[in-house]
């Protein structure tokens, strides 16, 4: 039976978003998380941590998140995990998440100038108490557009996991898509939505790095 | 813990290959006409009249707050619905191509608007025509600088064309699923995908870095090129 694309399946379409939210939430907690000690170790003073993190930082942007997702998925299960596909899929949207997290945060604690380094441990702060206090404050401050810009590209990579059958947007366009064979509004309905998630947070990206670099000499 | 057995997905290496021909053939065509679209839109953005700065700011937005997998949808799913037939393979590259000229139109324009306004007067001053200025004093010098955010978002349209296996296209990682779908080796499959998608990287990264040295590499007595960094979205 072929189903009239109306209302009902646009509200379907719009309930199914929280678990794209969702997946987002999940991705930049356990991300950020990892994201965080990626940055750390890339900004350590230990030369063997430096690497590995540059190391990892690579390879994870050199691999899709399509590849990474079938990794988690499948690594998983040869574990001898039995977990549903949700739990692969925010697995791999926080490795995923924390490469990128990791190399912005990187970028924002190097862009705190040296002397704040020096200036701090002139004061006899130990090195945890100059990151804490000194460093992290500044990057913090730096590194707020560039996450917020990265959140629209996390948001829009929810969207692959619809291929392991987690019905979040994206599947939830090709489920109806399937009942009603309507496919330019059923996906426009998608694009919009995901629209309407992801355009605020670039506004917000762009907002913040005009109001944060007004105040910055040169 | 894991037993990791790669005999029977080695003994596919020549699908794994034709299917890395495809990403290749794949991405060296989005590559090409999507550099090509952002720079048309670019130019026009920065030149055109006010109607055609907001088609172009319109176009970027929509792209780049939308997911590709959805824009590919709507191509593949949506243009036969209207009568227009197109193979997954033609779907994908007009894809790919509307997706990076978004992401590109923003970079030129990065580079662009870098440019300083006394170049330009200097361009006038020496009596240069108006096509000189805009090649050789605005978008020389402009691609020179964000040549390696341009390279950044190529490499990722290299990997976001993972995403055309969707609608079956069989390039590396559609390969790939056909491969775990016929073996049990599915883990060992995707880690011998990873390692090929890091490898194209990886040489695409050092490839594009020499082309760009080839052809920006200012004379002796050249100002040295300052790289401008626009965002470059994964």
């Amino acid at each position: 039976m072929i189903r009239d694309y109306s209302l009902a399946e646009a509200l379907f379409l719009l309930d199914s978003a929280k678990w794209t939210i969702l997946l987002t939430l999940l991705g930049t907690a356990f991300g950020g998380l990892l994201g965080l000690l990626v940055a750390l170790a890339r900004t350590s003073t230990s030369r063997l941590l430096q690497r590995a993190a540059t190391g990892y930082i690579a390879t994870i942007q050199g691999i899709p998140v399509l590849i990474l997702l079938f990794l988690s998925y499948f690594g998983l299960s040869r574990a001898g995990l039995n977990l549903p596909a949700i739990v692969a899929a925010s697995v791999s949207l926080s490795i995923y998440a924390s490469a990128y997290l990791g190399d912005i945060w990187r970028g924002a604690i190097q862009s705190v100038p040296v002397q704040q380094w020096e200036a701090s441990a002139s004061l006899a702060l130990t090195r945890a108490q100059q990151f804490r206090t000194v460093i992290i404050p500044q990057a913090v401050r730096i590194s707020v557009p560039p996450t917020v810009g990265f959140l629209v590209q996390l948001v829009k990579n929810t969207s692959i996991v619809s291929i392991v059958s987690v019905v979040e947007l994206t599947r939830a366009g090709q489920l109806i898509n399937n009942a009603t064979f309507q496919p330019f509004p059923v996906f426009i309905t998608v694009a919009a939505i995901y629209f309407a998630i992801c355009f605020p947070l670039s506004w917000s990206s762009r907002y913040l790095e005009r109001k944060f670099n007004a105040n910055r000499p040169g | 813990m894991f037993g990791l057995q790669f005999s029977s997905v080695l003994a596919e290496t020549p699908a794994l290959l034709r299917g890395l021909l495809l990403t290749v053939e794949l991405s060296a065509i989005a590559i090409a006409l999507g550099s090509l679209v952002g720079l048309v839109t670019a130019a026009a953005r920065s030149i055109g009249p006010r109607p055609v700065e907001w088609l172009v700011r319109a176009y970027v937005e929509i792209i780049r707050n939308t997911p590709f997998l959805v824009q590919l949808y709507i191509i593949f799913f949506g243009l036969p619905s209207v009568g227009l037939r197109v193979t997954a393979f033609e779907a994908s590259i007009i894809a790919m191509t509307v997706n990076l000229g978004a992401y590109s139109t923003e970079i030129f324009r990065a580079g662009i608007e870098s440019i300083h306004r006394s170049q330009i007067e200097a361009g006038l001053a020496l009596a240069l025509t108006r096509w000189q200025i805009f090649t050789r004093i605005i978008m020389q010098p402009a691609i020179a600088r964000v040549w390696p955010s341009l390279t950044s978002q190529f490499i990722l349209m290299m990997l976001t064309s993972s995403v055309c296996s969707f609608i079956s296209v069989e390039e590396l990682s559609g390969t790939a699923y056909n491969i775990q779908a016929q073996t049990f080796e599915n883990f060992e499959v995707y880690i011998v995908a990873g390692l090929i998608y890091l490898g194209l990287a990886v040489v695409l990264k050092i490839g594009l870095a020499m082309l760009g040295n080839l052809m920006f590499t200012p004379a002796k007595g050249d100002d040295a090129v300052v790289p401008v960094t626009a965002k470059a979205a994964p």
